[in-house]
């Protein structure tokens, strides 16, 4: 889905925890998340920790949105 | 004299249990477990299963470190003639494991032996260090993946020759220099005029298919783009008023979230059948950071998020669905003209 998405020419990051599976489909943007049944969040974290966590997350896939990259790339 | 076989199996296939197991720590047992005891069965003139590493999915996807000593250290134990995964068949966080597991041993000199289906996104991982035998994409087949791996194991520990066309395993990329009647000059003719006459013919060399996407020029001004969201997480509104499947989808649907700062509990929850849905069921921004986006916008960090996001069911979902869904869903945002990025969570 990321790669025929990107082919209409609009940037994408996958956010994804097994990040090698998503290099070898071909994702150009990649931001690694913390687990597979919850990407965008840590529920052993306390809330105000995990929400830290989450908004920091979201930042830097906006962020990979703004960077030119030339071939898969983990924003870390 | 009788070979020694190391299994390796996901906690499924292991026994333990589905996927409210899947994040559970290996453990090895001297016991033939699962698709271990056709597969005993099947080689016992060559070999024996001496036992079985069971470790679940999400385990290695999220501890591959930790993971792949623990099997380091089990061969190291164990000393196996072969070691031998799945068939994972198109499961996709089993045949990443199996392929990991296979690299472990790959590297500790023990020859490989797994099953896969030809989309699993572990097989580029896995065949070219292991015997990986074609197997269907669901493990009501199993009856068929049982004789193909043996086969393998079994001319593994025979040192019988093996071809891929013969033994049904996805070539593994080695060349093997080998002597034949007619120089190169003559078999390139001949497949030239076999051409141009539209006869069949064989390549001798498959050119290997890329299919890479060109990386979309960065948003230039992010406090000015429009971001939508989209996700194979499953996240749908309570009821599941379209009733997108839980497994292998064969649909994506759009839900308008305007003037929504978070997807509710209980209004929300995903009907993915591939992942432990308890941490996304209790907060389903876990899965679809509306939430965290909306305060993205409000502080001016992101133009605006779009008030729709799409979601789809990720999981047993043939590559050609996702490619369909992928191609109507970048269809729809690139006709609207006002999208400047994505971003597209996985579970």
């Amino acid at each position: 889905m990321v790669k025929e998405i990107e082919r209409y020419g609009i940037p994408i990051v996958h956010m994804a925890t097994i990040t090698t599976i998503s290099e070898s489909v071909g994702a150009n943007r990649i931001v690694p998340c913390v687990m597979i049944p919850s990407p965008v969040g840590n529920p052993n974290l306390a809330p105000e920790d995990e929400h830290k966590v989450r908004r920091e997350l979201c930042e830097r896939a906006v962020h990979a949105l703004t960077v030119a990259v030339d071939k898969p790339t983990q924003f870390e | 004299m009788t070979k020694r076989v190391l299994m390796y199996l996901n906690q499924f296939f292991g026994g333990i249990g589905g996927e409210d197991m899947a994040s559970i720590e290996p453990s090895y047992k001297e016991e033939i477990i699962g698709p271990g005891v056709g597969i005993a069965a099947a080689i016992k003139d060559n070999a024996e299963i001496v036992g079985t590493i069971i470790m679940g999915d999400n385990y290695f996807g999220e501890h591959e470190e930790e993971a792949k000593q623990f099997i380091l250290d089990t061969i190291n134990e164990v000393k196996p003639d072969v070691f031998c995964t799945g068939p994972a068949f198109n499961a996709g966080r089993y045949g990443f494991s199996c392929a990991g597991a296979c690299q472990v041993a790959h590297e500790a000199g023990i020859p490989c032996v797994s099953g896969m289906y030809c989309e699993n996104p572990g097989l580029e991982y896995c065949q070219s260090i292991a015997w990986v035998a074609e197997t269907a994409n669901a493990a009501a087949k199993m009856r068929k993946a049982i004789p193909a791996i043996a086969n393998l194991v079994n001319k593994v520990c025979t040192g019988e020759e093996i071809l891929p066309e013969v033994d049904g395993y996805f070539p593994k990329g080695v060349r093997k220099c080998i002597h034949v009647d007619r120089i190169g000059a003559d078999r390139a003719i001949d497949m030239l005029l076999a051409r141009l006459n539209d006869q069949p013919f064989t390549t001798e060399l498959p050119m290997a298919e890329f299919d890479e996407v060109e990386p979309a020029p960065p948003i230039k001004d992010l406090s000015k783009a429009t971001i939508a969201i989209v996700s194979s997480s499953g996240v749908v509104p309570a009821g599941n008023p379209d009733r997108l499947q839980s497994a292998s989808a064969q649909q994506w649907n759009k839900y308008d979230v305007t003037g929504m700062d978070d997807l509710p509990a209980g209004d929300y929850y995903t009907v993915h059948g591939g992942y432990d849905p308890m941490y996304v069921n209790e907060m389903p921004t876990r899965a679809v950071p509306l939430d965290i986006m909306r305060e993205l916008e409000h502080e001016g960090i992101i133009g605006h998020v779009y008030d729709t996001y799409y979601i789809t069911t990720g999981t047993g979902t043939a590559v050609a669905n996702a490619k369909k869904f992928g191609e109507e869903i970048g269809k729809e945002l690139s006709e609207l003209g006002c999208i400047d990025g994505v971003i597209l969570t996985s579970t």
